[in-house]
């Protein structure tokens, strides 16, 4: 029997309402007991000190691109575990782009059982909408739902058909499955390389409108509307969009969302700005789909977050090689390495005081596992919580610890990130999942 | 001609050029060019207009550089421009036609260019179809870059030969009311132009139908933080309030692309609303001046009688061009002395 | 004086023309050019920028006085001809070039100092690329030694000895402010 005692650190468990100075303690993997002084009648136990931190459930990402099998040059499931793991992570939902797509059962079994030989932490699949993520056919979700995946989603390629996509969306819903989408119109934004708007412009790069995932979002939620099934946005990114999945949630619509760290904090203006609007570059480690916007979306954003018209902050953890950056703009592969700077980022929102951090801790715990019912299988059961009899997985913060961005030192392959030398205010110091200690940043 | 006579009066022996204001080793855009600079390189194009003149146009001040054009892009003029503007300064030039269908991978652009100056290229004379390549090729080399334009971003060396060539006879451009007509998004020159003009002190206005100019060029379209990261501009779609009191027209260049990609209903249309014509043209300045950075598509864009007419500059900066250029490589080809040097203590 | 502190003997500064000997010396040169040419038919007096070119202006202006008429002038720039600048990496600023037709003429090329000599051979050079003259004379204010090249002046306004550690300078009314040819001695030469 393995014990292992968190002692005395503010536990925040939003999912259950604690906030407070307390003990979790952790049996076979299990959560036992939460509570003052709990630790204390634990006789046989590690130990961890958290006096001065605060204890929370282990974060839950429902976009990670592991990119095994297919692009291990960019990450594999063990790097891109290892990876979430370091970011507070111990659960991550992988996201099907992969060669071979995820778009049959024998596909994802294979995943599963290489996340079984080398993942740190819990991995569970998304399968495809359509065969080959092309947008003609629809994948087989009834033998994906049954092989175990979450949700479906043709990852960074939007179902362009409407009818397909109302297919889609009316066939998932006898496996209660959610269809995600990332959603912009592949008409409105063709050859886009960046938000459109002045510093595009000032690049004399082809934008990406903001409009182009707005007619899209609009779509979708009739679709939705129209067929009852549930209905994922993901990496929201306008104002617009916010104020359509606004009012789609208070009409009922079965509809959630999420939205990246980094859309929740950098402007379009990192593109081609550091300090000065003197000197311009052409920063490919910015270029991201859907494009990083402008500050009033990015106030849109946080409010929504904030009130829960977004469910869930989610990575989209995008890893690609230096060759695929060091490049041309218009050839740069789109994404950022998130996992590792994720939860650091977005506590600026805590910092700065538009979010408390328990909202913050609910979005990258039981929002996501809510958004997705991910506790719904046996195995699963207490995801995103402290209960007893949840799984052991627990993560220890340092809320206000400055470290400074180094992706050279990125446990991810994927070295690809426009914060690198930025300094951000809170670190995941432990992450322990199913009661096993898989990041420890002082040990 | 009055102008061409005064103009030689103040710079008969010993004008205020100085080169020592000079900070480039690139030039990628005139966004981080400074006023001085851009004036320098104009008066130091005047001298290269008088080599330009010469019975044998060449002299050796850059003999023993090497200077490669890098052309990703098919280009007669600016290409044959550069090379003439090195010859004539004595330089070695090379051309190299790179297709980036044969080099699709990034690290190529950065391996040709590590490639060239490996071989002792002194400059590499860029031009490529996608915005910010020679930003990527300046940040792997330390071989001078000079953009000879990068997709609808940027065509510094061609705003710098509008610049001398309006200053040539216009003299002060401040408060000189210079408008570009057509298709503004995707324009490099106009961009480049718009940033030379601005730092000169013209009153720059920008004119096409909706769907070719670019968005964000309004100040309201900008937060308050960035108000100055593009130039101020005056944005008009009726080309007739436009044309009112230019001193100088640009006609852009229309590409009949525009047209299949649905910007356009058709070239016809176009030409009717937006065509640079003599009727139009009498509400702009009775001397106005009439530019196009080629190559034009007369009856398009440009009536033929205008582009011929003896308002029309065209071929004039066609000339320019080349000493534009050999200014250019004269700054960059090398650590520029503050002081004359003269037999008396020369080394 | 104590002739040992070099840091003396550099500050020194002693004039080797006054403003009357260069008015008599450019007179005595004028004279010797139309001489040596015979009148002034066919004759341009092209000055070497910078000084070269106001000693050229003088020139002419002398001429003037005792033939009753100008020769042509010229003006000629030689930083892009010269071989010497860019051993350090440094470029001149060129100055403006204006030249009459130089075509079978009989060239008087005008500088101030004669020195090392290329700033001569630059200007023979550049004056190929404007035309073929018949001949080409060199006359010069100040001869101070140290060829590098096979080069002599035709006429020399005065010869001074110096060491290739020295700097000789000649100020003009036009650019310094009063006509003055100085000489700045550098030290013993290694």
């Amino acid at each position: 029997m393995s014990t292992l005692a968190i002692h005395n650190g503010r536990v925040i468990d939003p999912a259950l309402g604690w906030d407070g100075i307390a003990d979790v303690v952790i049996v076979d993997g299990k959560i036992a007991r939460v509570g003052p002084n709990e630790g204390d009648m634990v006789v046989e136990a590690d130990r961890i000190d958290a006096t001065g931190l605060v204890v929370s459930p282990g974060f839950i990402d429902l976009q990670t691109h592991l990119r095994e099998p297919g692009y291990k040059y960019q990450e594999t499931i063990n790097s891109g575990t290892l990876a979430a793991a370091r970011g507070g992570f111990t659960t991550v939902c992988a996201m099907p782009g992969t060669i071979p797509p995820m778009d049959s059962k024998s596909a994802v079994e294979s995943v599963l059982r290489e996340a079984e030989e080398s993942a740190l932490i819990r991995v569970l699949p998304i399968g495809c909408i359509t065969i080959g993520r092309n947008g003609e056919r629809l994948a087989p979700a009834g033998e994906l739902n049954s092989s175990g995946v979450v949700a479906l989603t043709d990852d960074g390629k939007a179902v362009a058909d409407p009818n397909l996509m109302r297919h889609a969306l009316q066939y998932s819903t006898q496996f209660n499955l959610p269809v995600a989408q990332h959603p912009e119109d592949p008409s409105l934004v063709k050859g886009g390389q960046m938000h459109e708007g002045w510093v595009a412009t000032r690049l004399g790069l082809r934008g990406r409108p903001a409009s182009g995932e707005a007619t899209m979002v609009a779509r979708d939620i009739a679709l939705a509307e129209l067929t009852g099934a549930h209905l994922h946005i993901c990496n929201i990114s306008t104002a617009s969009s916010v104020g359509l999945v606004r009012a789609a949630k208070e009409r009922d619509v079965n509809i959630t969302t999420s939205v990246t760290p980094h859309h929740l904090n950098l402007t379009h203006e990192l593109v081609a700005f550091n300090d000065s609007y003197e000197q311009i570059g052409y920063k490919t480690n910015a270029k991201v789909e859907p494009p990083l916007r402008e500050e009033k979306d990015i106030e849109s954003l946080i409010n929504a977050l904030a009130d829960g018209v977004i469910d869930a902050i989610a990575t989209d953890h995008s890893p690609v090689s230096a060759m695929e950056k060091d490049i041309e703009f218009d050839l740069a592969t789109p994404g950022i390495s998130s996992l590792e700077t994720a939860f650091g980022l977005s506590m600026n929102l805590v910092h700065e005081g538009h979010l408390d951090i328990s909202t913050l801790i609910h979005r990258m715990t039981i929002g996501p596992v809510r958004a997705w019912n991910l506790d719904k299988r046996e195995s699963n059961i207490g995801l995103g919580t402290l209960m007893p009899g949840a799984v052991g997985d627990v993560v220890v913060i340092d809320p206000n610890l400055e470290w400074t961005v180094d992706s050279e030192s990125f446990a991810s392959l994927g070295k690809n990130t426009p914060l690198n030398g930025r300094t951000l205010k809170g670190l995941v110091i432990k992450t322990i999942f199913s009661g096993n200690i898989v990041n420890d940043f002082l040990g | 001609m009055t102008i061409e006579s005064n103009r030689k009066q103040i710079d008969k022996k010993n004008d205020a050029l100085s080169l020592n204001q000079w900070n480039h080793h690139n030039v990628l855009d005139l966004d981080d060019f400074s006023h001085t600079e851009i004036v320098t390189v104009l008066s130091l194009a005047e001298r290269m207009r008088e080599i330009l003149d010469r019975r044998i146009p060449r002299v050796p001040a850059l003999r023993g550089y090497t200077i490669v054009n890098l052309f990703f892009e098919p280009s007669t003029r600016t290409r044959a421009s550069f090379e003439l503007a090195g010859k004539m300064l004595g330089a070695d030039v090379i051309s190299v036609s790179a297709s980036t269908s044969s080099i699709q991978k990034g690290e190529s652009l950065i391996d040709t260019v590590r490639t060239l100056r490996a071989m002792r290229a002194d400059a590499i004379i860029m031009r490529h179809e996608m915005a910010g390549a020679p930003y990527l090729a300046a940040s792997h080399t330390d071989a001078s870059i000079i953009n000879a334009g990068d997709g609808a971003h940027a065509h510094p060396t061609q705003a710098l030969l509008d610049l001398y060539t309006m200053k040539r006879h216009v003299g002060d451009l401040k408060n000189k009311k210079v408008v570009m007509v057509g298709d503004i998004a995707h324009s490099r020159v106009a961009r480049s132009d718009l940033w030379g003009l601005s730092k000169m002190g013209a009153h720059v206005v920008l004119c096409g139908p909706p769907t070719l100019l670019p968005r964000g060029l309004g100040v309201s379209e900008r937060p308050e933080h960035a108000k100055n990261a593009l130039p101020s501009v005056q944005i008009e779609t009726d080309i007739d309030k436009a044309l009112r009191d230019a001193h100088v027209v640009m006609a852009l260049r229309l590409q009949s692309e525009r047209q299949e990609n649905g910007l356009l209903p058709s070239l016809r249309e176009y030409a009717e609303n937006y065509q640079v014509t003599s009727t139009r043209l009498i509400k702009a300045q009775p001397d106005y001046l009439l530019m196009h950075p080629g190559p034009k598509n007369e009856g398009i864009e440009i009536a033929s009688d205008v582009a011929r007419g003896d308002r029309s500059i065209i071929e004039e900066q066609v000339t320019n061009g080349v000493a534009v250029r050999m200014a250019l490589l004269y700054l960059l080809s090398g650590r520029v002395e503050s002081t004359q040097i003269s037999e008396g203590n020369a080394p | 004086m104590n002739k040992s502190d070099t840091q003396n003997l550099i500050q020194q500064e002693e004039t080797v023309l006054d403003a009357e000997a260069i008015g008599r010396t450019l007179t005595r040169l004028a004279h010797e050019i139309v001489e040596a040419n015979a009148g002034i038919q066919d004759l341009v007096i092209i000055g070497i920028q910078t000084r070269g070119t106001t000693l050229a202006d003088r020139i002419g202006t002398a001429i003037e006085h005792f033939e009753g008429s100008t020769p042509q002038i010229g003006y000629l720039d030689v930083t892009m001809h010269r071989d010497d600048f860019d051993r350090d990496g440094l470029r001149g600023t060129p100055l403006p070039t204006e030249l009459p037709s130089i075509e079978s003429k009989n060239v008087v090329l005008v500088d101030d100092v004669l020195y090392t000599g290329r700033t001569i051979r630059a200007a023979m050079d550049a004056l190929n690329d404007y035309g073929r003259p018949r001949e080409i004379r060199l006359a010069v204010l100040i001869d101070r030694g140290h060829r590098e090249l096979p080069i002599r002046a035709d006429m020399v306004g005065k010869n001074i000895p110096t060491s290739r550690n020295d700097t000789v300078r000649l100020n003009l009314q036009e650019h310094d402010g009063s006509d003055a040819a100085l000489i700045r001695y550098g030290g013993q030469e290694k």
